[in-house]
């Protein structure tokens, strides 16, 4: 039940309770207590909202940065991440496999604002080596959901 | 000048509700319970194959009864979903549709006078295409108070030595009803005695919510009588590319497939290689959306409760046929207002034969948030007849 609760709630955070409950053959109360369980278990982490600021005219810029580190005797990655993770600027940090050590993502409003964090703050952490940062010219997809409007329903009435 | 006309053409009755779908389309701002295809797109890996097709150049016949990739996969798919057991080579073919299945198999049996049972309410295109050809339909109302199932006394009484083919379209179009095994079972021998061949119209068998859809071509002694159709419109959300297909014994199939090659020649050559995709790694987009299906159609029957509304719960294909009957009104009457008052198009019952009269079609091939507003709007409706009555 917890999977396909999951499964749901990805897609849509704010599904109507009940229509989860219709497809798992239980009421609401039960699919609230199990989000609930889940929340305490901190499983479910948030419930953030996927939004399009260039449709609200809002300007932001989003940069990928490759960074570079040499990991800390006896604590490897995990307190080198910690040191990049804490800044509030900073979006997501995953550890990656391959050329470089993490993958940082960053919002800014202003392509200085992103640039004045990476040389000021991030390169300056002692254990980073080098950084490379990518910044994101359009989004297309984000969280399995395509960026572009609803198409419209073409469909005609027959009988 | 003399009649360019046939006189059978001129016998067939255009779709009497057209006035009212003329009105729909214009009212833009209308929404709309009525539609009768999926709200899903094709999923990306069967278009994708569509587009590999033409990008390789595969834009030639193919051979009149399809792909033999694809006739193969048809078998494995029906072996594997409904234990159904057809040659690839000479009992499979690709049509354009389920829709031209239904004609071809019914111009390959009937001679003129043959009489062909038509269950209904039902699929509008049974009725003509009996007429053009040369068959006589013969309507079997059937009844709210069987789920709309086809009963062994409504078969029997329907009979008469003219009797040659009876049409199957279960899971049904308008109704939502299905016949289970236990229902095939008991008109089965009634089938057999009196030497009729089915026409078993299985489009909806993917989208049933009460077990696994069992078809009559199964039972023992019907794969010979019967003329099995399937397609990819429904349940793979594919009905712009025009893709069905039928199965039978050989005999009959050859003289379809004759037909085929003279008025067709082939299904869509793209369709079919994307077709090929959807039978080789398609089932869990079918299964997604029955379960999307699902959720939405116990929404609405939780609905229609909650306002009264009567209605038998129907286990197949995407629609419910609530019953308008308490409202003394006719369907027509019913939509007509529902459109004008709400600005909400259904589809009145009596579009699918006489005995459709007194319900109205809802289809749920809508997201639940649509159908949320519109449902929302018939409560309305429904609540504002209240106070008139």
């Amino acid at each position: 039940m917890r999977e396909k609760i999951l499964a749901f709630i990805e897609k849509n955070s704010r599904i109507d309770l009940d229509e989860i409950g219709r497809s798992l053959g239980v009421d609401r109360v039960t699919v609230m207590n199990e989000l609930e369980a889940m929340e305490d278990e901190h499983i479910i982490c948030g419930y953030p909202t996927m939004i399009d600021w260039d449709k609200a005219g809002i300007e932001k810029v989003t940069a990928l940065i490759e960074v570079r580190v040499t990991p800390q005797r006896a604590m490897g990655f995990d307190k080198v991440a910690e040191r990049i993770y804490r800044y509030p600027e900073v979006d997501a940090v995953y550890l990656i496999s391959g050329g470089f050590d993490f993958m940082v993502t960053i919002e800014g409003r202003t392509l200085r604002e992103v640039s004045q964090f990476v040389s000021e703050k991030l390169s300056t952490i002692d254990t980073v080596l080098s950084t490379k940062t990518n910044f994101i010219l359009k989004k297309y997809k984000d969280h399995g959901m395509i960026m572009v409007g609803p198409s419209k329903d073409e469909r005609v009435m027959m009988a | 000048m003399r009649e360019p006309l046939s006189k059978t053409i001129s016998t067939i009755k255009p779709s009497g509700i057209r006035k009212f779908f003329d009105v729909v389309s214009e009212m833009p701002d209308a929404i709309s319970l009525g539609v009768g295809e999926p709200d899903f797109d094709t999923p990306w890996h069967i278009r994708d194959e569509g587009i590999r097709a033409l990008e390789q150049g595969k834009t030639f016949y193919t051979s009149n009864a399809g792909l033999k990739e694809l006739k193969k996969e048809i078998a494995e798919y029906l072996s594997r979903r409904f234990d159904l057991t057809y040659d690839f080579s000479d009992e499979i073919m690709v049509t354009v549709g389920g829709s031209e299945a239904i004609d071809i198999a019914l111009r390959a049996m009937l001679d003129p006078g043959d009489e062909v049972l038509i269950p209904e309410p039902s699929y509008v295109s049974y009725t003509p295409c009996t007429v053009l050809a040369g068959g006589v339909p013969v309507p079997i109302p059937l009844k709210a108070e069987n789920e709309f199932r086809l009963t062994p006394q409504e078969l029997k009484d329907a009979i008469t030595p003219k009797t040659k083919i009876l049409i199957l379209p279960f899971p049904n179009n308008p109704t939502g009803a299905v016949m289970e095994k236990s229902d095939l079972e008991a008109i089965k021998d009634i089938i057999i005695d009196n030497d009729l061949f089915v026409v078993s119209d299985e489009i909806y068998a993917e989208l049933t919510y009460l077990g696994k859809h069992t078809s009559i071509a199964g039972l023992p002694g019907m794969r010979e009588r019967t003329v099995l159709i399937n397609g990819f419109s429904k349940a793979f959300a594919m009905t712009g590319w025009r893709l069905g297909y039928a199965c039978a014994p050989e005999h009959i199939l050859k003289q379809m497939l004759k037909i085929h090659q003279f008025c067709i020649m082939c299904a869509p050559t793209n369709s079919q290689y994307a077709a090929i995709e959807a039978l080789k790694n398609g089932d869990e987009d079918v299964e997604s959306m029955r379960e999307e299906y699902n959720v939405r159609r116990k929404f609405l029957m939780d609905c229609f409760k909650d306002m009264g509304l009567d209605c038998f719960e129907p286990f197949g294909a995407f629609y419910i046929f609530p019953s308008i009957q308490k409202f003394n009104m006719t369907s027509d009457e019913f939509a007509t207002r529902f459109l004008r008052e709400k600005k909400v198009a259904v589809v009145p019952g009596n579009a699918f034969g006489d005995s459709g009269e007194g319900f109205i079609r809802i289809s749920y091939a809508y997201s639940l948030s649509d159908l949320k507003v519109a449902i929302g709007r018939l409560r309305e409706f429904v609540e504002d007849l209240g106070k008139e009555m």
